[in-house]
């Protein structure tokens, strides 16, 4: 039986990861931030359970998926409301507009 | 059973205490409870001095009573106690200070009655008194110059005690600081001493002094000899004397008691003492004594030359005081240390007994000084003019009175003693010829001819008892507090002299001890009483009296006239010898230039500031350049993370890799 090898999962997590990293930076928008972040955070597990598959064993790369997922909601769930704490005020979601703490 | 001797500290403690007592709580005090304070503590001292001369006077003379009450700075071989020392000077002194200083507190309280601050001038005065104790009693030359500067503070302070005005604030200061110059040289002296004699105890430093050889004449870099210049430089500075009188006849800007006690009786003759103290040094010196002589001549003729024309009463006592002080180191220089110190003590009944008449003549004009306002005033206030005339007899020299005893014994050292010199016994009778005059001016433009203030503004009044009973007790100490040499007027001894030949002569080297046995006069009986009546010193005393009397009484228009045919003598000696003002525009106004231009607009402004400033300016900068980063734009702080992170790991992968 042919396994994939691991390289593959990793670049496949690589190109993931700069996908959300480059959105982070390039995008606007708060939401597509958020999603830039769940993006960057996927791209993690996936090279977590990869990695745990290749050693096998006692399988703590799914424990730290667990606790990247559980990381995940509750930054999405703090985010969203700061999100709709920013709309409220500014009636945007544009991020450039949110630097109150600006020098 | 010795109570004082074994206690000494209680001498100086009761006034300290009067002072804390009085400084902490009299500000809300009534005047009777500050005086209550003030006073008792100055009495209890002048009792516990008397009880001390009772105990010591019986034990064996030449020992010096000393009592170390604890240790106070000891570093390496250094050492220096809290320990007291009496001997004949000592006992002397305390005499004078405390006597003369009890009097002087009855005195202000007359005096200051209508003063604010009352409590705060009797703190002070207080304070005065413990350091002055301190002064005379202090076993080493440490605790002396504690003494020496605390009186200098209480000075300070009392001269400066209108301090509203300004005029009294700048003479506090000047008298400050120009002490100051002096005490630079006293405390180099200090150190040299010990780095000479591994000791700043006086027993100490005279045993070893005592064994030293006499330096010569013109031997200028011994040892000795700058010890006892320096010394002398903070006797210059504190006993005003050429050139750094200056700051004495500034400083009557002060309380008229406060004069009469610091500026005349006691703290100025804090060099006199100094020098009397160390005179086993001195003697080993024989170049610096001619120094102290020299200066002492020279201030007691030229100050007595300014007071010759002076108009504040004040200002001629001023003047008169410096032109004494010159006499007593004159006394010193000489080698009559004890003539000196004769003339110390009966220089602070009479002078300080002037100013204190004096005072009560500014107090019945109602402040005014100037003496061309007054005349006249003999019938008004006759208490005052019987016992200023009597101060005024005495310092002129005439015989009997106080003055004359120490002023002739002072004269007679300069001509006959050991270390005579011709041109300052000169010196010395010019001095007592122009002393006589300005002294009877002042009686005389005072108390007699009409009366040039106008009756209606001013209300003559003689003063209240406490200030007319400390006149007539001080009265009575000028004209007989020289009685103690009146045998030499026969020929017979001297017994002041007597009483301090066992101080004077520890350590002398062989030539003054000899000189102390034959200062008695050769004849005896009627042929020495026929000298000592006709001696120089009183004859120009009679001419400065009836020159006086010619110039002021008897023909009240030639003053006027004499000043205008001299008027360019007059007016130099009116304007004190221009001194300050040279004074100012050679040391003061290129002081305060380098001051100004150069510490402060150049090393303070530019350097020190500048390097503060520009370190907060650097720093400001480069936050300022740095907060760039601070955007605010999540966008770029997440461009600086990913960069942060891309560079990193190049180090990680590439640069540690390769290194590895």
């Amino acid at each position: 039986m042919n396994e994939i090898p691991i390289s593959y999962f990793l670049v496949l997590s690589a190109i993931l990861f700069g996908l959300g990293v480059l959105a982070f930076v390039v995008k606007r928008n708060m939401i597509t931030v958020f999603m830039a972040i769940e993006l960057m955070l996927n791209a993690v597990n996936l090279a977590f359970v990869a990695f745990d598959r290749a050693r096998g064993g006692a399988h703590d790369g799914w424990v730290f998926v667990f606790f990247v997922i559980v990381v995940a909601a509750a930054e999405a769930a703090v985010g969203l409301a700061i999100a709709i704490t920013v709309v409220h005020n500014r009636q945007s979601l544009n991020i450039e507009r949110v630097n109150l703490l600006k020098f | 059973m010795p109570i004082i001797l074994n206690n000494l500290w209680i001498i100086p403690l009761l006034p300290l205490l009067g002072a804390a007592v009085n400084g902490l709580f009299g500000k809300q005090w009534s005047q009777t409870r500050v005086n209550a304070v003030g006073i008792s503590s100055v009495s209890l001292t002048f009792l516990a001095v008397i009880e001390l001369v009772r105990e010591y006077l019986p034990l064996p003379p030449g020992v010096p009573w000393v009592r170390s009450y604890a240790p106070w700075m000891i570093a390496g071989t250094f050492r220096a106690d809290f320990n007291f020392q009496i001997d004949q000077l000592t006992v002397v002194m305390l005499g004078v200070v405390s006597g003369v200083g009890l009097l002087i507190h009855i005195y202000s309280t007359g005096y200051m009655a209508r003063e604010g601050g009352y409590y705060r001038f009797f703190s002070y005065l207080n304070l005065f008194m413990f350091f002055m104790l301190t002064l005379v009693m202090a076993g080493n030359l440490v605790l002396m110059f504690v003494g020496w500067e605390g009186v200098g503070l209480c000075s300070y302070l009392l001269i400066g005690f209108y301090f509203l005005r300004k005029s009294a604030a700048d003479a506090g200061k000047k008298a400050f600081i120009v002490t100051r110059i002096g005490d630079v040289g006293f405390t180099i002296g200090i150190l040299l001493v010990f780095w000479t004699f591994g000791s700043v105890n006086f027993g100490e430093i005279f045993k070893q002094a005592g064994g030293m050889p006499v330096e010569g004449a013109t031997q200028i870099g011994g040892t000795l000899t700058i010890i006892c210049l320096l010394l002398f430089a903070g006797a210059i500075g504190k006993s005003a004397q050429l050139p750094l009188y200056v700051w004495l006849p500034d400083a009557m800007e002060g309380p008229t008691p406060v004069s009469a006690l610091i500026h005349a009786a006691t703290m100025v003759t804090a060099g006199v003492y100094m020098v009397a103290r160390m005179h086993v040094l001195y003697s080993h010196a024989p170049l610096a004594m001619l120094v102290v002589a020299i200066v002492g001549a020279a201030t007691a003729f030229y100050s007595a030359t300014i007071g010759l024309v002076q108009t504040d009463i004040k200002k001629v006592l001023a003047y008169s005081t410096v032109s004494q002080l010159g006499y007593m180191f004159l006394g010193c220089g000489v080698g009559a240390y004890a003539a000196g110190v004769f003339h110390l003590m009966t220089h602070a009944f009479f002078k300080g007994l002037l100013f204190l008449a004096a005072g009560s003549v500014i107090h019945a004009m109602g402040g005014e000084q100037d003496m061309r306002n007054m005349g006249g005033l003999r019938k008004r206030i006759p208490v005052t003019f019987w016992t200023m005339s009597a101060a005024t007899l005495a310092i002129a020299g005439v015989p009997l009175f106080s003055g004359f005893f120490s002023k002739e014994a002072i004269l007679d050292a300069a001509k006959d003693g050991p270390y005579a010199n011709i041109y300052l016994w000169m010196l010395g009778i010019l001095g007592a010829l122009l002393t006589s005059f300005y002294m009877f001016r002042l009686l005389f433009l005072t108390f007699f001819g009409e009366q040039r203030y106008d009756e209606h503004k001013v209300h003559v009044h003689e003063s209240p008892k406490n200030m007319t009973i400390p006149l007539i007790l001080l009265a009575i100490l000028a004209v007989s507090g020289g009685w103690f040499a009146a045998p030499t007027m026969l020929g017979g001894p001297n017994y002041f002299e007597n009483f301090l030949r066992p101080v004077f002569e520890t350590g002398a080297p062989v030539a003054s001890a000899a000189m102390a046995e034959n200062s008695g006069a050769a004849e005896t009986g009627g042929a020495a009483l026929v000298k000592s009546l006709l001696a120089p010193g009183v004859i120009v005393a009679l001419i400065g009296f009836l020159t006086a009397w010619w110039f002021y009484i008897r023909r009240p228009d030639l003053p006027k006239k004499l000043a205008q045919s001299m008027h360019g003598l007059y007016t130099l000696l009116l304007n004190k010898y221009y001194v300050d003002e040279i004074y100012l525009a050679v040391i003061v106004r290129p002081l305060l230039w380098v001051s100004t231009n150069v510490l402060w607009h150049t090393v303070d402004e530019k350097v020190i500031d500048g390097a503060v400033n520009g370190v907060a300016t650097g720093a400001q900068g480069l936050g300022g350049e740095l907060r760039q980063i601070q955007s605010g734009n999540p966008r770029s702080y997440a461009t600086w993370v990913v960069i942060g992170a891309v560079g990193v790991t190049v180090l990680v992968l590439g640069v540690w890799g390769m290194v590895r």
